[in-house]
């Protein structure tokens, strides 16, 4: 149950920015698993050459991501969004993109597995009996809290706001004086700032090669569904959900069912509340 | 006065030269030909894991095959004729595979083919070769021919003519062998080829050598947290812990293990990625008291084999440059086998007759830098030679430590051994 808890809260780290792109903006960004690797190898590079403990290169290329995402969306608006050509061929651009990170990760780095060692890789504590690794506590905790930090972000400030009303209506928000269109890029920067950290946690947990994005296109997909479209806390308790029922599935039943029962909660959850869990 | 018999004889001296000459064109034509066919490279065609899940081995498969086409090239290539490698990146996607091979028979007009990286990739490739009737060289498939049971096909993994249990062989040859005797095992793996097979013979040894099993699992390949497994499996209190994963997992279970504090007798068995020298740099002395099944090891009995110090020396100088692994113990010196043996049959037969080359190579021991190679049943070799490692003494996570003997010693087979187990695990661990 616990080590479930801990692996949702990293479900919910490396999900966070396709719930803010796919979920509140509606652009299907399958090139999100690949910024996440690609915030992997930032924090490889760091920890190999400077010994800078991944979190905290993650947290440093944030603002890199962020330009990175608005140069991004920016250029996916021009050629697809503004035409009204986003839906097929959009999703071809990200196509490309996914594979254009992952062939420029290949040639960069090679096609070795890498990973870090931190000063907490394989070390747990014992909390009455039940031992916690903090190679997923960390990444936990740092979920949670980016959870936390999106929530308010959306919540009190006037961009968060404004990333909320062109959720819901782009029209109404153009009548109140605001672009639409800025509003889109910080909301796509922001989304891909938050694979920076997503990558770094993602190399605090399991080794990487450039192909690893396959590994969490599903996941993370499923995991914004099941929280319901546009609600980031949403996307924390189905990653928490998901987290919690490959562990216990794990544990008791054999892991081989664990995916299996994961995606037959989210058939379930859409069976009865097709917006998702927190979805309006 | 014109003689009219000489009409008919100029006529035909006319004839006669017009025709001598088309056909001192074609001869000289033909000649030609044959000087340029002579000229041209003969190309060797295979789609490679270039990139994609198996890229890690892929690559450095490739390397090593590229060693050899510049040291026979060297050397004056094979039957006179340059050697030219063709290859694609069927990016580790058995759906490719057919495609790929087609267009180096069809349009490259390649001469030989190999298969590329791993038992997924070669399994489609078994069709197109059993219908053309090629001869194949397969690059470490796993009981790829089981079920075909085509002649032409030769792999060049040392897994014996059982490869189901060639994995696990020596592992459990070697815990039944400790005293005291451990009674008691846990097997698991990814639901993936490999793993299963390989936990498929695990089976059959456990039941063979009179163990109990206490826990027998798989997990989905896409598993991100592993303590959960471990927990279970340490629940069972098992004195063997079997495993059979592929890289990401190895490394998953093997920090999970660290983390739960799981100290069984013996650990490890099948787990790939383990051998790859930028995973042992990671792991560092977390691989400690690991038994673990090899295929190389830098242990003075495998670098007795001739020319493989040379090989490893070329393919380290080029390993950064082409970003792949830069030590090179696990496929390299296999793969640069494999076209070894396809070239001294070549050399041998002086043909490209793909009938011809299977005949040989099935009944040829070859001299390679792996060792003596020999063919027995289903292509794979007559005697398996999985080797089972055991990591022990290895401090901090530096490179230059994996580079010589002692950090990876041989425990089985008998033959290449180069030191005695640390038993029990714990006891490998301080």
């Amino acid at each position: 149950m616990v080590a479930g808890l801990l692996i949702g809260g990293f479900y919910a780290a490396v999900s966070l920015g396709i719930g803010l792109i796919f979920g509140l903006l509606d652009i299907a960004n399958i090139a999100q698993p690949a910024f996440v690797v690609l915030g992997a190898y930032m924090a490889y590079v760091m920890n190999d050459s400077f010994g800078l403990d991944p979190i905290l290169s993650g947290l440093l290329f944030t603002p890199v991501f962020y330009v990175l995402g608005a140069v991004v969306y920016r250029v996916y608006y021009a050629s697809f969004e503004r035409r009204g050509e986003e839906s097929l061929r959009g999703l071809v651009f990200f196509f490309g993109l996914l594979f254009i990170i992952e062939v420029s990760l290949s040639l960069k780095f090679g096609v070795d597995y890498r990973l870090v060692q931190t000063a907490y890789t394989s070390k747990s504590i014992d909390l009455g009996g039940v031992g916690i690794a903090f190679r997923y506590l960390v990444p936990c905790v740092v979920g949670v809290a980016m959870t936390l930090a999106l929530h308010l972000f959306l919540g009190r400030t006037f961009y968060g706001r404004a990333i909320m009303a062109v959720s819901q209506d782009r029209l109404a928000l153009r009548l109140m004086g605001a672009n639409p269109v800025q509003i889109k890029t910080i909301a796509f920067g922001v989304g891909i700032a938050a694979a920076s950290l997503g990558g770094a946690l993602l190399i605090s947990i399991a080794p990487v090669i450039p192909s690893t994005d396959r590994d969490y296109i599903g996941r993370m997909f499923a995991i914004t569904v099941l929280g319901g479209m546009g609600s980031i806390g949403g996307t924390l308790v189905a990653a928490v959900i998901l987290g919690v029922a490959e562990s216990l599935m794990a544990t008791f039943f054999g892991p081989s069912w664990s995916l299996a029962v994961s995606f037959g909660i989210l058939l379930v959850v859409l069976a009865v509340r097709p917006a998702g869990l927190f979805g309006r | 006065m014109k003689q009219p018999w000489r009409q008919p004889i100029r006529s035909w001296v006319l004839i006669g030269a017009v025709i001598g000459n088309f056909v001192g064109i074609f001869v000289l034509a033909g000649a030609g030909a044959f000087v340029a066919r002579a000229a041209d490279p003969i190309k060797i065609g295979f789609g490679m894991a270039l990139t994609g899940g198996l890229s890690a081995n892929g690559k450095p498969a490739l390397l090593a095959m590229q060693i050899w086409k510049d040291d026979v090239n060297k050397k004056g290539g094979l039957l006179g004729r340059s050697v030219e490698l063709v290859y694609y990146d069927d990016q580790t996607n058995p759906a490719t595979v057919p495609g790929i091979y087609t267009k180096l028979l069809d349009v490259d007009k390649v001469d030989l083919i190999t298969s590329g990286y791993g038992t997924n990739l070669i399994a489609p490739l078994m069709a197109i070769a059993m219908e053309r009737k090629l001869t194949i060289m397969g690059m470490f498939g796993l009981a790829n021919n089981e079920k075909y049971q085509y002649p032409n096909y030769f792999q060049i993994q040392p897994a014996g003519p059982d490869p189901q249990t060639s994995t696990a062989i020596g592992f459990f040859e070697l815990a039944a062998k400790q005293n005291p005797r451990p009674q008691t095992v846990a097997i698991v793996g990814a639901d993936a080829e490999y793993p299963q097979n390989a936990l498929v013979g695990a089976r059959d040894l456990i039941k063979k050598f009179g163990f109990k099993t206490v826990y027998d699992k798989t997990y989905p390949p896409t598993t991100v947290d592993y303590t959960p497994i471990v927990r279970a499996i340490k629940a069972t209190n098992a004195d063997i812990v079997f495993v059979a994963s592929y890289p990401p997992d190895s490394v998953g279970m093997l920090r999970a293990a660290q983390e739960v504090g799981l100290q069984p007798k013996i650990f490890g068995g099948g787990m790939v990625g383990l051998q790859f020298t930028s995973v042992m740099t990671s792991m560092g002395p977390m691989l400690n008291g690991i038994v673990n099944y090899d295929f190389w090891a830098p242990e003075p009995t495998m670098l007795a084999f001739p020319g493989v110090k040379e090989f490893l020396k070329e393919y380290q100088l080029r390993a950064e440059k082409a970003g792949v692994d830069p030590l090179g113990y696990y496929l390299p010196p296999y793969s640069y086998a494999l076209v070894q043996v396809l070239g001294q049959a070549v050399e041998a037969t002086k043909s490209l007759d793909q009938q011809k080359l299977a005949d040989y190579i099935r009944a040829t021991e070859f001299s390679t830098i792996v060792g003596k190679v020999k063919f027995g049943k289903n292509g794979e070799w007559a005697k398996g030679r999985t080797l089972m490692v055991q990591y022990q003494k290895v401090q901090g996570t530096g490179i230059d430590q994996f580079r010589g003997p002692g950090k990876k010693v041989v425990l089985y087979p008998e033959e290449l051994k180069s030191g005695n187990i640390i038993y029990p695990y714990s006891a490998a661990k301080n």
